[in-house]
């Protein structure tokens, strides 16, 4: 097995470069085969590597050159295998094949089927490359290369400017954020003169040196890359993209990478108390400002975007509260749960020919059963109702939570009881009620394609019975996901300890957040499905609150205020005084002080022979005072 | 030559050197003032001599033949120059009909 290690990310690479020369003469049949294909043997590959892991329980580690060497540091390109990279493999290369899939029916009639087909094998590779990766560095380089191929599928359709200013934002905040992983992976480098997870995360348990700041720019990294406040604004803008890329890359994988490199560095942020805890108000904030920015949403992708935001903010709450193996399941469980909706959702498109305004659906429940029941398994999934996956992880989540501060599980339950509402707001208003569209959308209204409907089936599947998992011991289950990371986190688990609530408490809090999760889908139904609540049109007033979370708290206008105006102010004067005044004048002035010194000067050019002799006698004479006197006895 | 030396030991060497002087100003005066190019040449060959006589008095005075050689040397350059010189003054002449230096003003701006 360890031989083959290394077809695992190669084989998307490959993918990428078949597709990505042959999208003009390859038949789309032959891409898409190529590009689902090579993704499935990764899977089955991942497969062997997973449970080879989990029968041995030793992490396979390979080592395959070193890539370069400064002085006493060295860079080894290796990859490691543990139990949680098993697991996002598992995850990327089989939501990842899945989607694969789906675009095939999905993408079908786009022109760029073949760049979309070798963009996608291009993202897979990276993602199992951040994965694998066994130190920081080979970290990184996936961390920018999923960047860079979010950057490329947002703005895959590229005519239009919005999707291409949309593109542009999710890499600038990237960006942002990637500025503090580097100052952080610089930190490491200063403190303990390696990036190699093995050297370092052990030598941090024992020196805690420099674990704040290392923390602290690590959880920026984290921060941009998945979306949480203040850098969350570019995911919502992302949906930009083809509605595959919004399932695999900003709903399954990519932005679950921050998760992903805080659980791999979990020592380090156990042990950095101050940053965990504003890791915990962090993902608290979010999650709560996003849930109330999706409960006014129109369009069917943004309110599913700011769900993963506000689910994102769930999973960093539980890292901060040292939810570990919570916040992980939770990627896990979501990587279904949402990655099914996405499709869904891109299947509900579909079937409108192209309309994602919820307010033009309505009714669709018998037209796309398929769709319909598989949506509806994966939004009860999210909403935390018993017994699917989402309940699971969502009630880990905030177990911890409230054993580590009981406001914290308060605004956690507020915000699961938000979810619940907006998600089955998002299902009444698209399949219940009336069709408000025009009539020609109702006479296109068609199922989608088996290739479509099967990923939707299959994700159903898991959103079902991933939760099981990881049932909690106080429903008498066995949490089969701890036990099985438990490798992974246990020095962090050990320096925090069990945390200690009464069986009849777990009973209170699962009762409480279940009823809650039920009330608010329950006042859904009554709102929207029974009273056939339509939101307004943009045009019309709404009321103040509502149109508060409808512009999301007006955060793109408070950052154009806050950042954008004063650098264009900045730059504006930069560029009319500094540059055009300061830089050019200064230029400018040279030349034409030249030239007008030079329209003098030349007038001593006289022709006159005569006067050059003398000027040349003249000359002589000084050189020759100078010569015999000397400057200073002048 | 045990006479020539002592007859010019007979004129102290200030002299020499003050004729030298003179000579020489009248040289460049010469070359600065006049606009005749024959003129200036022959101003430039006095400041020439000029040089030359100081050289021998230098010579004679210091008992070091040297000087005296390098006379003899700039002499024989001296009598190139001057044809050379000329050429370019009878050249002058026939473009120019005129061996003013004024006329030729052509260099400038």
């Amino acid at each position: 097995m360890n031989q083959l290690i290394w077809l695992i990310p190669i084989l998307p690479l490959a993918g990428f470069i078949i597709n990505g020369l042959g999208r003009n003469s390859l038949s789309k049949s032959v891409i898409g085969f190529t590009g689902s294909l090579l993704v499935l043997i990764s899977f089955g590959l991942s497969i062997a590597a997973f449970f080879q892991v989990k029968s041995t329980g030793v992490p396979i580690n390979v080592n395959y050159f070193t890539w370069f060497a400064v002085g006493t540091l060295k860079f080894p390109f290796a990859f490691l295998i543990d139990q949680l990279s098993a697991i996002m493999l598992l995850i990327i290369t089989g939501v990842g094949f899945l989607i694969h899939l789906y675009s095939i029916g999905y993408m079908h009639d786009d022109e760029g089927f073949g760049k979309f087909f070798a963009y996608l094998n291009l993202f897979v590779f990276f993602m199992l490359l951040l994965v694998l990766g066994s130190n920081y560095l080979i970290l990184f380089i996936g961390w920018e290369g999923v960047g860079l191929c979010s950057y490329l599928l947002i703005g895959f359709w590229y005519t239009n400017p919005d999707y291409a200013d949309a593109a542009k934002k999710a890499f600038v905040m990237n960006r942002i954020g990637d500025l503090g992983f580097l100052l952080g992976m610089f930190c490491i480098i200063h403190f303990y003169n390696s990036l190699s997870f093995s050297e370092v995360l052990p030598a941090i348990a024992t020196s805690k040196k420099g674990v704040e700041i290392i923390a602290i720019c690590l959880f920026i990294g984290a921060c941009g890359k998945s979306a949480q406040l203040p850098l969350f604004t570019w995911l919502p803008d992302a949906m930009a993209g083809p509605t595959p890329v919004s399932a695999l890359i900003h709903a399954a994988t990519m932005v679950t990478a921050g998760i992903y490199m805080i659980a791999r560095s979990n020592i380090l942020f156990t042990l950095a108390t101050d940053t965990t805890e504003i890791i915990a108000y962090v993902g608290l904030a979010t999650a709560l400002i996003a849930a109330l920015i999706a409960l006014t949403q129109t369009d069917i992708k943004k309110v599913l975007a700011y769900s993963t935001v506000s689910q994102l903010g769930y999973m960093f709450l539980g890292l901060g509260v040292g939810a570990y193996t919570g916040a992980f399941f939770h990627v896990l469980t979501h990587a279904f749960f949402k990655a099914l909706l996405f499709l869904g959702a891109g299947s509900v498109i579909h079937a409108m020919s192209g309309e994602q305004d919820m307010r033009k659906m309505g009714g669709l429940k018998g037209k796309i059963k398929t769709t319909f029941t598989t949506m509806m398994i994966g939004t009860v999934a999210i909403a935390g109702i018993p017994p699917l996956a989402g309940f699971f992880s969502k009630d880990e989540i905030l177990a911890h939570a409230y054993a580590h501060n009981p406001v914290f599980w308060v605004i956690g339950v507020i915000t699961a009881m938000l979810t619940s509402f907006y998600m089955f707001r998002m299902m009444y208003l698209t399949f219940y009620g009336k069709f408000r569209g025009t009539h020609e959308q109702e006479h296109h209204l068609h199922e989608s394609p088996p290739t479509m409907t099967i990923p939707l089936i299959v994700l159903a599947i898991l959103s079902f019975v991933g939760g099981f998992i990881g049932v909690p011991e106080v429903l008498h289950g066995h949490h089969e996901l701890a036990a099985f990371l438990e490798p992974v986190f246990k020095k962090s688990n050990e320096i925090l300890g069990e945390h200690h609530l009464s069986e009849s408490l777990e009973y209170a809090l699962m009762g409480t957040s279940v009823v809650l999760a039920l009330a608010a889908m329950g006042w859904a139904y009554i709102k929207y499905a029974k009273n056939g609540s339509v939101p307004v049109a943009d045009t019309e007033e709404r009321p103040a609150l509502t149109s508060i979370s409808y512009h999301k708290f007006y955060l793109d206008e408070l950052y154009d205020l806050i950042i954008r105006k004063p650098l264009d102010w900045l730059s504006t004067f930069f560029y009319n005084i500094v540059e055009r005044l300061g830089i050019d004048g200064l230029v400018n002035g040279i030349g034409k002080g030249t030239i007008e010194t030079s329209k003098g000067l030349r007038l001593l050019q006289t022709g006159n022979v005569g006067f050059y002799i003398f000027i040349m006698v003249l000359g002589i004479i000084a050189v020759l005072f100078y010569s015999v006197f000397g400057l200073t006895k002048i | 030559m045990e006479s020539l030396t002592n007859t010019m030991h007979a004129v102290p060497l200030n002299h020499y050197i003050l004729l030298s002087t003179i000579i020489f100003a009248i040289g460049v005066m010469g070359v600065l003032i006049r606009r005749n190019a024959i003129v200036i040449f022959m101003s430039v060959e006095l400041m020439l001599n000029s040089v030359n006589l100081l050289l021998t008095a230098f010579s004679v005075y210091r008992g070091d033949a040297t000087g005296q050689v390098f006379v003899f040397f700039i002499m024989a350059l001296a009598a190139a120059e001057v044809a050379v010189g000329l050429a370019i003054i009878v050249m002058i002449y026939r473009n120019t009909n005129s061996i003013d230096i004024n006329v030729l003003n052509r260099l400038k701006w």
